[in-house]
């Protein structure tokens, strides 16, 4: 029956990258579970995929509060080209 | 001027100065680069214009030039997928074989300094994961950024670049474990 929830590596680290957004489903956490008590090596992947997380985040916030503009310059030159195509 | 109050009037005079930066902002958030969307916003402007006699005013004038960009943006995606990329990336697992979705050995990955933790709010951390994301291939880059750091809902990713959610996470997957694995290069174990 435990056949069920073998997965790979491959798939158990889907499942870990999945769950840093809050989206892995109850049944998939069991499974990524169940591999991490047989599999060092992503439970290792786990715990720094969270550390990642956290930088990610932060760059996220970083990236929030920045607002892009075009320069003047270029909205000049959009401004002609648009006029000469009127 | 005194067209702009007319629902089912374009005018393109204003378009530059009253959407040019909304229509900037939206494309950068999903492309990431600033040229790449100043080309957008201007390919943008040129097909409203094109069909400027096609807007029937049911919806404002910005909602019609967004969804024309949008158009422009899965354009893009589906150029940046057909290109190049699919060679670029460097698999953390097995493929095929017998050992199907297992680590492969020069890639497992290994423990961390435990310094890190102090280092974390660096301004070099930063930029080392800037150039680790420009060294993904582009669409995994494109779907990383808008997932992680736009932090877009999966559901609007998957409509607005015309992909399944199982797609979606296959590409997060592998642009963080090769994230992970350039981090761990470049900053963690240096």
């Amino acid at each position: 029956m435990f056949k069920k929830f073998k997965l790979t590596c491959n798939e158990a680290t889907t499942i870990c990258d999945k769950a840093q957004y809050g989206e892995a489903s109850f049944y998939e956490k069991i499974q990524l579970n169940w591999h991490l008590i047989i599999c060092k090596i992503c439970a290792m992947y786990t715990k720094q995929n969270s550390k990642m997380s956290d930088i990610f985040k932060m760059k996220a916030a970083n990236c929030k509060s920045e607002k892009k503009c075009l320069s003047n310059q270029d909205k000049d030159i959009l401004k002609e080209q648009l006029h000469q195509l009127e | 001027m005194n067209q702009t109050n007319k629902s089912n009037t374009l005018s393109p005079n204003n378009w530059v100065d009253a959407y040019a930066d909304y229509l900037f902002n939206y494309a950068v958030a999903r492309v990431n680069d600033s040229n790449i969307a100043k080309d957008l916003v201007q390919e943008t402007f040129f097909a409203g214009l094109k069909s400027a006699k096609n807007f029937q005013g049911k919806s404002t004038e910005r909602t019609w030039l967004v969804s024309i960009l949008k158009r422009k943006v899965i354009d893009h995606y589906r150029k940046i997928n057909s290109n190049k990329g699919q060679a670029e990336v460097r698999m953390n697992f097995y493929e095929n074989g017998e050992n199907e979705g297992d680590w492969i050995e020069e890639r497992v990955p290994q423990s961390w300094d435990n310094e890190i933790d102090k280092n974390i709010e660096n301004i070099e951390l930063k930029s080392q994961l800037d150039s680790c994301i420009d060294k993904l291939p582009e669409k995994y880059a494109m779907v990383f950024r808008m997932k992680t750091i736009q932090e877009f809902e999966t559901e609007e990713i998957c409509k607005e670049l015309n992909i399944t959610p199982s797609n979606l996470w296959v590409i997060i997957h592998r642009a963080r474990t090769q994230l992970r694995s350039c981090m761990e290069k470049n900053w963690f174990n240096k």
